[in-house]
């Protein structure tokens, strides 16, 4: 907290906050206030005598009803929940036993194999969807789920598997020494202790990619073509940008709903997930 | 119950040679203490006897069977951490069981043995706690109990009482104590602490830089350190040295130099013959210096003037400089020396120990 007198707390703690928080919400406070304006006003000139772009008098739900009755979106909701929930649970997987691994086992070239693995996560996705479109046409994999559940991995298990490292490394190893001279094998060790102890860091990483797989636009587009098979991100905005028209209100309704399950993840583990992030486990 | 045997045990670290040629015979029951200076290798030690690290050449075994193969749970040995490892998501009760129940004992038995251990230590009212609730020092009894319900043939000990404050410290080392006298299962024990060593070892082991310097029970060491490593090692405050020259003069020896002039000891004469002519450490205790009264022969005392007084309640530590050699003595109580005063302070001629220059050894 900062000291002294009441001047020095405002300059250089609320107002800062207040700026800094105000302009973080601002973008969601402008998709919930376009989500429930009514067209007549959405689409009012910004000369107009009763022009009023940060509120509504008269809100309305319609555009929540038109994207859930004119388009797919409850589908695209399901295809990414899905995909997502997927390419996590693998990702997660291979992340913690690659983590593991490199973090606790002594074998030659760890540190190289680390690093490696840390450069393929640096590959920007706008180079990679070139050759693994080759593969995915090659596996017939297009335009259905598994494309997506299995290129997201590609970015996915070299993040958790950073962030797991850094996590194992965190633990100090001496509670391994103990389960194993305590009778337990490596594996039951790894099983019974390392991750118990772990789980801020395995849930900090599960949020991530969950996140990370949920917002995911380029593979989905490029993966994906038919309207049922699309994600949100995807979907939204191909479908309800027609040419040069832009359906505002359905657009911010299913960025607005689409949101809600990230948000919601969030805010249930964030205890857990602020602990991860900050690492360190007390003995 | 068990003997341990470390025959030519060598550890190195890629360019690091951490243990060197450790040879050690640690009979049944025994309660050995490893001590040294940080880095001497006494945590690689112990490591190598628990399976946690490999052994690079020689062997240990355990009861004539040799272990440097078998994976740590094999060796049926339990160590307690510096930093206790205390499972942080189990309560003191899965902490303790948790080797137990890596064993596959029954759940009666694990409940028996985990209140046998909690009766021993006082922890029966922590058994529901996590780890994070507890004080420095109730984790360390959780630490101890893990370690005793297993009734493993051999504990081992890494500098278990030094997160403890000094009060607690002196209090835990006297359970240890205790519990050892009580359970009589073989310890290996490892601290930088000498006074710890001391007072908890049958034997101790005294290492430096990967080598042994000498084993011996603690008053062996004391009374009679191998080398001038060990014999400012242990003892607290620490052995005085003095840099003398070895000169014969009618039929007697005498150690002398521009600060003091002693004669040697008849006893231990014939052992420093030869070094007649040249340079020698003499060595001599704190306790073995007192101040000189009228009657002292000459040849066993030397001047001194007093540069500190540090009262300690029991006694007296002077800082003395004679000529340019400082010394440390401690005095009884009762005097009244001060400092700048000059006085003369005699050796006790029974307890004087001479080391060679080049090897360090003890003449
Ligand atoms: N994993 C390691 N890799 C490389 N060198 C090591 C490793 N562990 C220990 N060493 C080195 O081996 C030597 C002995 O270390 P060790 O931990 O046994 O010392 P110690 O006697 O236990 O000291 P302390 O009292 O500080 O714990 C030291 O020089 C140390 O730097
Ligand atoms: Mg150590």
């Amino acid at each position: 907290m900062i000291e002294g007198a009441p001047w020095r707390r405002w300059v250089f703690f609320y107002v800062p906050v207040t700026a800094f928080v105000v302009s973080l919400l601002f973008p969601f406070y402008w998709m919930v206030i376009t989500t429930i304006r009514p067209d007549s006003e959405l689409y009012r000139p910004w000369s107009a005598a009763n022009y009023a772009p940060f509120w509504t008098t008269r809100p309305t739900l319609e555009h929540i009803r038109d994207l859930l009755s004119e388009t797919l979106f409850s589908t695209w909701m399901l295809n990414t929940m899905i995909i997502s929930l997927a390419a996590t649970a693998i990702s997660l997987f291979c992340g913690l036993l690659a983590g593991y691994a490199l973090s606790r086992l002594k074998f030659p070239y760890a540190g190289l194999i680390g690093t490696a693995i840390f450069i393929t996560y640096l590959v920007p996705q706008t180079l990679l969807f070139i050759p693994l479109a080759d593969i995915i046409r090659n596996f017939k994999l297009g335009d259905s789920p598994w494309a997506l559940i299995l290129t997201y991995p590609t970015f996915l298990i070299p993040f958790c598997t950073w962030l797991l490292m850094g996590y194992f490394k965190s633990i100090p190893k001496e509670l391994e020494e103990c389960a194993r001279i305590d009778g337990a094998p490596r594996w039951k060790a790894m099983v019974y202790i390392i991750f118990p102890v772990a789980i801020p860091g395995i849930l900090s990483a599960g949020i991530f990619a969950f996140t990370l797989s949920w917002n995911e636009f380029i593979y989905a587009l490029v993966f994906l073509s038919s309207p049922e098979q699309k994600t949100v991100p995807v979907g939204v905005t191909s479908e309800l940008v027609r040419g040069d028209v832009f359906y505002w209100g359905e657009l911010m309704a299913g960025a607005l709903l689409g949101s809600i399950p990230v948000a919601f993840v969030y805010s249930f583990f964030v205890e857990y997930y602020v602990s991860g992030i900050t690492g360190s486990v007390k003995g | 119950m068990a003997r341990v045997a470390m025959r030519g045990l060598n550890k190195m670290y890629d360019d690091v040679h951490a243990v060197i040629d450790v040879n050690l015979d640690i009979r049944d029951q025994e309660f050995v203490v490893l001590v040294g200076p940080s880095g001497c290798g006494k945590t690689t030690t112990l490591r190598m006897v628990a399976g946690l690290e490999s052994i690079t050449g020689g062997q240990i075994s355990i009861d004539e069977k040799v272990v440097n193969e078998l994976p740590p749970m094999d060796r049926d040995i339990a160590m307690v951490f510096q930093n206790y490892a205390l499972y942080p998501h189990m309560s003191v009760y899965d902490n303790m069981a948790f080797g137990l129940k890596m064993r596959k004992f029954e759940k009666a038995e694990i409940a028996n043995r985990v209140k046998e251990a909690a009766d021993i230590l006082g922890i029966q009212d922590l058994l529901k706690r996590k780890p994070r609730q507890l004080s420095g020092g109730q984790r360390q009894r959780v630490a101890l109990g893990r370690a005793i319900v297993r009734h493993p043939q051999v504990f081992l000990f890494d500098e278990p009482l030094s997160n403890l404050d000094a009060k607690l410290r002196v209090q835990m080392r006297v359970e240890l104590k205790k519990l050892h006298e009580r359970l009589g299962t073989t310890a290996i024990y490892v601290t930088h602490d000498q006074v710890e060593a001391m007072t908890l070892g049958d034997r101790v082991v005294v290492m430096r830089d990967g080598r042994v310097q000498q084993v011996g029970d603690p008053m062996d060491l004391y009374n009679q350190p191998a080398n001038r490593f060990v014999a400012g090692f242990i003892g607290s405050p620490a052995m005085n040295f003095a840099a003398v020259r070895i000169a014969a003069e009618n039929g007697s020896l005498w150690a002398e130099s521009a600060d003091l002039r002693i004669k040697v000891p008849a006893p231990i004469a014939p052992r420093l013959g030869r070094y007649a002519g040249m340079d020698a450490t003499l060595g001599v205790r704190p306790e073995d210096l007192r101040i000189a009264r009228d009657g002292d022969a000459n040849d066993m005392s030397f001047d001194v003037a007093i540069e500190v007084v540090e009262r300690l309640g029991s006694e007296i530590l002077l800082d003395v400089a004679a000529g340019s050699t400082s010394m440390v003595a401690s005095v009884e109580p009762t005097v009244t020396a001060k400092v700048h005063e000059k006085l003369r302070l005699a050796i006790n001629p029974d307890r004087v120990h001479f080391f060679d220059n080049q090897t360090e050894a003890a003449i």
